[in-house]
C-alpha cells in the first residue's frame, strides 16, 4: 500500500514537472510575423524609439540630451525587486549588436531572448506585441545607429520564486496579450483616434503605468479600468487616471493633452513630475500630429472612475 | 454610567493617538498656497511669452517678485512633521536626499530672484528670464513631487 502511494506521488510529481516544462516553453514569433531582414529604415525608427520610451529605462538615470542615446542600461527599483534593464546599445559583446532582426522582434513582441530565456515583463512586451512588424524593423535599424556602450549588464536578481525565469512562461499563458486593440474602434472613428490607439496601446505602452494590475501587481493589466490610474510602482502616490472621467482628465481638451506632452505643463501650469518627466521628454520628440493623435485617443476611450482614492495619503 | 465610561475610553484613545498623528498641516497649506501662486503667475507669464497678452513690464516684474518671495520662504516649510497629511504631494525624497533638495531650492530661489531683479523691459529679455525660471518646475518635480491622484 505504502509502496503504491509512493509510486503514485512520484508519478504525480513527474507529471507536474513535465506539465510545467511544456507549459513554460518560450513561444517565438512565426516567421511571417517578422519583417524581411534589411527592410528596416533607421530614419523612420527614430520616431518609434521616442514613442517607445526606450531611453527612459535603458539610458542612465537622469541622462539628458544626447546622453539619452547611450543605452547601456540601468537598474529599475520596484516592489518586486531590482530589475536590470540591460544594455541595448549596438555593442557586439555587451549590447544587441549581434542580434538578428528576428532575435530583436522576439524580445520585443514575445519576451524571449536569443538564448530562449523568458524576459521579465518589466520590459513591456505585452504592449509591444501590438506593434507592426515594420515598426519593429525600423526601430531595430535605428538602434544599430546609436553609440555602442561596452558595459556589461548584470543579471537581474530577484527573490524566490520570481527568480525562476521559466515561471514567466506560466505568467505569459494568461497575460501575454495579443495584437487586438484594447479599446475597439467605434463606427466613424477619426484617423487620429486610430493612430493614437496604435501609439498609446502599442509602442507608447502608457497602460503599463496608468492601468492597475491584478494579483497585487503581479497579474496582467485590468482592461476594464483601462488607463484609469494605478498605484505608483516607485512608492508614495498614484499614477493618474488619464481617462475622460471627472476623476481623470475630463476637463482637459485634446489640445491641452497635446500641449502637456509637448511642454510638460498642465492647463493650470502645474508641471509634469516624477517618472512622467522622462516620458514627456520622449513625447516632445514626436510630431504635432502624433501628439494630437494620442490626445484624440485619450478623449475617445471609456471614462472610468479612479478605483481607490485616498489610500496613499494618511 | 456606561456612557461616561465610553466617553472616557474615547478621550484616552484620542489622547494616545494625537501625538502619533501630529502633522504640521499649517506649513503644508503654506507651501501648497505658494505653489498655487506659482501656477497662476506662470499662466499669466505664458500669455506674455506667447504674445497673447500685450507685454507689460511692470506686471511682469510684479509676478516675478511674487515668485521670488514665495521661493525665499519655500525651503523653510518642510519640517520633519510635515511629510504626510493635508494631501501633500511632497516626495519622501525631500527628507531622504537633503543635499539634492537644498540645491534644487537654492536654484529656484536664485533664478526667481534674478528674474525679479532684472525687471525686463522688452519681451525678448523677459523670455530669457522666464525660460530659466520655468526650467525649475520640471526638474524639481521630477525628483521631489509625487502625484496623489
Amino acid at each position: 500500500m505504502l509502496r503504491k502511494v509512493t509510486v503514485g506521488l512520484a508519478l504525480l510529481l513527474l507529471l507536474a514537472a513535465v506539465g510545467f516544462y511544456l507549459l513554460t516553453i518560450p513561444q517565438r514569433l512565426d516567421a511571417t510575423a517578422i519583417a524581411a531582414p534589411g527592410s528596416g529604415v533607421a530614419a523612420r525608427g527614430e520616431r518609434i524609439f521616442w514613442a517607445g520610451g526606450c531611453a527612459s529605462c535603458h539610458a542612465a538615470a537622469g541622462a539628458k540630451g544626447a546622453d539619452r542615446l547611450w543605452l547601456g542600461g540601468r537598474v529599475l527599483e520596484t516592489p518586486f525587486g531590482a530589475f536590470q534593464a540591460p544594455n541595448i546599445s549596438p555593442d557586439k559583446a555587451q549590447g544587441i549588436g549581434g542580434w538578428s532582426l528576428g532575435d530583436f522582434a522576439n524580445a520585443m513582441q514575445r519576451g524571449v531572448d536569443p538564448d530562449g530565456q523568458h524576459l521579465y515583463p518589466a520590459f513591456p512586451y505585452t504592449s509591444y506585441i501590438k506593434m507592426t512588424k515594420g515598426d519593429v524593423a525600423d526601430l531595430h535599424a535605428y538602434l544599430l545607429t546609436l553609440p555602442p556602450v561596452a558595459t556589461a549588464s548584470p543579471e537581474t536578481q530577484l527573490a524566490f520564486p520570481l527568480n525562476i525565469r521559466r515561471g514567466i512562461g506560466l505568467w505569459k499563458l494568461f497575460y501575454r496579450g495579443d495584437d487586438r486593440p484594447v479599446v475597439t474602434a467605434k463606427p466613424g472613428e477619426s484617423a487620429a483616434v486610430a493612430a493614437g490607439r496604435y501609439l498609446v496601446e502599442g509602442p507608447g505602452h502608457c497602460a503599463q503605468c496608468h492601468t492597475a494590475r491584478g494579483l497585487n501587481g503581479l497579474g496582467g493589466l485590468d482592461t476594464t479600468a483601462w488607463l484609469a490610474g494605478a498605484p505608483n510602482p516607485e512608492g508614495k502616490g498614484r499614477v493618474p487616471n488619464i481617462t475622460p472621467h471627472a476623476s481623470g482628465i475630463a476637463d482637459w481638451s485634446a489640445k491641452d493633452i497635446a500641449e502637456y506632452l509637448k511642454t510638460g505643463f498642465t492647463p493650470d501650469f502645474d508641471s509634469v513630475g516624477g517618472a512622467m518627466v522622462e516620458v514627456q521628454e520622449n513625447m516632445a520628440r514626436l510630431s504635432d500630429d502624433d501628439r494630437a493623435a494620442i490626445a484624440a485617443y485619450l478623449k475617445a476611450i471609456p471614462a472610468v472612475p479612479t478605483a481607490t482614492l485616498g489610500e496613499t495619503d494618511k | 454610567m456606561a456612557n461616561a465610561r465610553f466617553l472616557m475610553a474615547g478621550a484616552i484613545v484620542v489622547a494616545l493617538a494625537a501625538p502619533v498623528l501630529a502633522q504640521n498641516l499649517g506649513v503644508i497649506k503654506q507651501r501648497q498656497t505658494i505653489m498655487e501662486g506659482n501656477g497662476k503667475a506662470a499662466k499669466a507669464l505664458v500669455g506674455y511669452a506667447k504674445g497673447e497678452t500685450p507685454y507689460d513690464a511692470a506686471a511682469v516684474a510684479g509676478l516675478f517678485a511674487e515668485m521670488s518671495s514665495g521661493a525665499a520662504k519655500f525651503g523653510t516649510l518642510f519640517p520633519a512633521d510635515s511629510k504626510t497629511g493635508g494631501k501633500t504631494e511632497a516626495s519622501p525624497a525631500i527628507w531622504d536626499k537633503k543635499g539634492d533638495w537644498a540645491d534644487a531650492v537654492a536654484k529656484f530661489q536664485a533664478d526667481t530672484k534674478a528674474a525679479a531683479a532684472a525687471k525686463p523691459a522688452t519681451v525678448e529679455a523677459f523670455r530669457a528670464e522666464f525660460g530659466k525660471v520655468m526650467g525649475n518646475c520640471k526638474s524639481c518635480h521630477e525628483s521631489f513631487r509625487v502625484k496623489l491622484q
